[in-house]
């Protein structure tokens, strides 16, 4: 085996190879090669960094630098600078926004400082292709160690301990849900993840696939072991290539080794994966209609009970656990539940991935423990709000959580107090929003997505989303009245109350949750007919200063309807009436003179 | 492709492919391993500090010794080429001049494994942005 000196972790994640990491990995190659360092030096396409923002991201080890933003072009740099000159090369170094300092190790980074990996331990850090690297990692010697030492009992009590809870959202425990599927009696049972993630802006199930896809087949042995399957189905959407493809990649390379199929580890245990394709609806990200689609049957959702661990796929007992859950198990069995629990906060053990997204300076995948705050999170890790503007609020939970406020900046995230706040964990995507958002205009999005999705079996949900959308619709135009304020809510309580599944009875968190933080932008919407944040276009007008105006007419000749009149050298003016508002006049105008009112 | 028939099998595996990837562990906790840094400019590969480091890289593995060897630009010691600097964990880095694979040997044996120090320590003039 050939020993590397260095080794180049070229980031290989779905955002990176956007940006054409893929090139930047070649063209190391044909540099390293070009310079007779093949024995030297190995490249090695990784799953995601988590820091999307400064991709492509580039790693060398083992003195840690880690570059930002290189290009294909930089590749020859890299080689010659810093492998064989052993200088750094520091334009491509990430610079901390605070100093203005050059940091070239990761570690010094505010953005890794108060990250703890244990779902995303191996992105980043392992070629996602090579079941061999996951192997050095300790990879399926938990699933070994459990089919030689353990009874199913005895496997399920260690996921009990750690107090392990579902990723995907609901926080059901993780540990439960496997006994009750254990106990369910049948001669075929099933074991399914659930990686149909729908939230927008939410992508950490798809990393980690993409990263580290052997943690989560690992981790579905075990739990077939555990609660007495054979078989394991993964439902992902077809709209996740890269996953699928390292997925099918991961699967064979497993069952090459033995470590799927027939008699795993000498033990009698057999166990295989299934992978099932999902057309990208949300609603299949409920259990129930996820496996109707997988039954071959429209998404539907169904009421629970029956639950799946009871009655599920094809009618058996069947035990559906999130990616992001699934990562966890192996590293809760090599380090044991106490470990585990020493993480995070009493109710809520162990870390939380999140998608970090929005106005924010570092937007990427980061792991935090529970319990740290959405200061520690938006602020620290995140390096604060874009272009210096005011924080005003972050989504959390995706179209079926709430909004959080400056108010609840210093809340420790878990399930529980985002619950108790109006908000929910969701799948953990978190969009940050600015002082230039509106608030109604954010709920209206969230409920465009929700009426789209809304599979139509209950009316709450198909009818009752329309419905509110059109209120919000109406309010954002500057037509609503004080009454639809108060139908808005009426009208929100009552799909709660009564919608089929999760997703119409959450649906409108984000009206309320707008409604509550921020009453004043929906009075100033019914009221004055004012969008406070100056987003609404209905709302907004723009009007030329004529102590500002220098007549120079360049306005008028931009705006393509003509709504501007005046003579030269004097003072001009906007037909409100005929403007389209499209904003031309105010990029184009060099003395400032027009302005949004 | 070998199968995995027990987890004895597994085991054996892992310790082996152990070695791929021991870099990536040991760069991920430089601070409890010994850290060499190897002087590679263009007077000290001349010199012949790619030997050095490749001897050091070997010996090193061979002994079992945690460590991470990197390569680095000049320090400036162009007289004591190659030069190496040795940093024990918890203890300040130490440079050395003149280090060719017998003096490198003499420094594994005496100073990484047993903390005496040895002839050809050159004293330390210099502060960098790393300790801040």
């Amino acid at each position: 085996m050939a020993r590397f000196k260095n080794h180049i972790l070229v980031c290989g994640g779905t955002g990176c190879r956007a940006s054409e990491s893929e090139a930047i990995a070649v063209n190391l190659k044909r540099s390293i090669d070009e310079n007779n360092l093949e024995n030297d030096v190995q490249v090695v396409r990784t799953g995601c960094f988590g820091f999307c923002e400064k991709g492509p991201v580039v790693k060398m080890v083992p003195d840690n630098t880690f570059y930002v933003h290189v290009t294909p072009d930089d590749a020859e740099d890299l080689v010659l600078e810093h492998l064989i000159k052993g200088r750094k090369v520091e334009r491509l170094l990430y610079v901390d926004p605070e100093t203005k300092e050059h940091v070239s190790d990761s570690k010094h980074m505010d953005f890794y400082k108060k990250q703890i990996r244990i779902a995303l331990r191996n992105c980043g850090f392992i070629n996602p292709e090579n079941i061999d690297e996951y192997i050095a990692r300790d990879g399926y010697s938990a699933l070994g160690t459990i089919l030689d030492e353990m009874t199913p009992e005895e496997a399920i009590k260690v996921v009990k301990d750690s107090g392990l809870r579902g990723r995907g959202g609901g926080g059901f425990p993780t540990g439960l849900k496997w006994e009750i599927t254990l106990k369910s009696e049948s001669e075929q049972k099933y074991v399914v993840c659930n990686a149909d993630e729908g939230d927008p802006g939410a992508f950490m199930d798809r990393s980690i696939l993409e990263g580290d896809p052997h943690s989560v087949l690992e981790a579905m042995a075990i739990c077939g072991y555990c609660i007495g399957a054979d078989a394991g189905l993964i439902y992902i959407r077809a709209e996740y290539p890269l996953a699928i493809k390292r997925l099918k990649i991961a699967i064979e390379q497993a069952r090459d080794y033995g470590l799927f199929g027939k008699d795993i580890f000498g033990s009698g245990f057999n166990f295989d994966v299934e992978i099932r394709y999902g057309a990208g609806a949300f609603v299949c990200g409920e259990e129930t209609a996820l496996i109707h689609s997988m039954e071959g049957l429209r998404g539907e959702p169904t009421v629970k009970p029956p639950f799946p661990s009871v009655s599920g796929y094809k009618g058996k007992p069947t035990n559906v656990n999130n990616v992001e859950t699934f990562a966890n198990i192996p590293a809760i069995f090599l380090k044991g539940a106490d470990w585990f629990r020493k993480i995070g906060t009493e109710k809520s053990p162990g870390t939380k991935v999140f998608a970090l997204a929005g106005k924010v300076n570092n937007v990427g995948l980061i792991e935090v423990p529970m319990g740290t705050t959405l200061r520690e999170v938006i602020f620290d890790i995140g390096g604060g709000i874009k272009g210096g503007k005011k924080f005003k609020a972050v989504q959390t939970g995706g179209p079926s959580g709430g909004c959080l406020t400056v108010n609840h900046l210093d809340l420790p995230i878990d399930y529980d107090s985002l619950i108790a706040s109006g908000s929910m964990m969701g799948s953990g995507g978190m969009i940050v929003m600015d002082e230039d958002d509106c608030m109604v205009s954010m709920a209206k999005f969230y409920l465009d997505f929700t009426v789209e999705e809304s599979c139509g079996k209950c009316s709450p949900c198909r009818i009752g989303n329309k419905r509110l959308y059109e209120l919000l619709e109406k309010i954002t135009l500057g037509k609503g009245d004080e009454g639809d304020l108060t139908r808005l809510r009426n009208l929100a309580n009552v799909i709660k109350d009564t919608a089929l599944c999760g997703l119409g009875q959450t649906s409108p968190n984000p009206v309320l949750s707008t409604m509550d933080n921020f009453p004043e932008e929906y009075e100033a919407h019914v009221k004055e007919s004012k969008c406070p944040a100056g987003q609404c276009r209905a709302l907004m007008q723009y009007v030329i200063h004529p102590k500002l105006c220098t007549g120079c007419t360049l306005c008028a000749r931009v705006c393509p309807v003509d709504a501007i009149s005046g003579d030269k050298k004097m003072p001009h003016f906007i037909d409100t009436s005929i403007c389209i508002k499209c904003g031309a006049c105010m990029d184009k105008c060099k003395f400032g003179a027009i302005s949004i009112q | 492709m070998s199968k995995v028939k027990n987890l004895q099998d597994l085991k054996k595996m892992r310790d082996e492919l152990k070695g791929k990837i021991s870099l990536r562990e040991k760069s991920d906790h430089p601070e409890s391993m010994v850290q060499i840094k190897v002087s590679m400019a263009t007077c000290g590969i001349a010199s012949g500090a790619r030997d050095t480091m490749n001897y050091m890289i070997d010996e090193l593995d061979s002994q079992a010794i945690d460590a991470v060897v990197t390569q680095t630009g000049c320090m400036g010691y162009c007289y004591a080429e190659p030069t190496i600097e040795v940093t024990l964990p918890g203890e300040k880095p130490v440079v050395f001049g003149h280090v060719n694979t017998k003096k490198a040997s003499e420094i594994i044996e005496k100073y990484i494994k047993n903390g005496e120090l040895v002839d050809g320590i050159i004293p330390d003039s210099y502060e960098t942005i790393d300790g801040k």
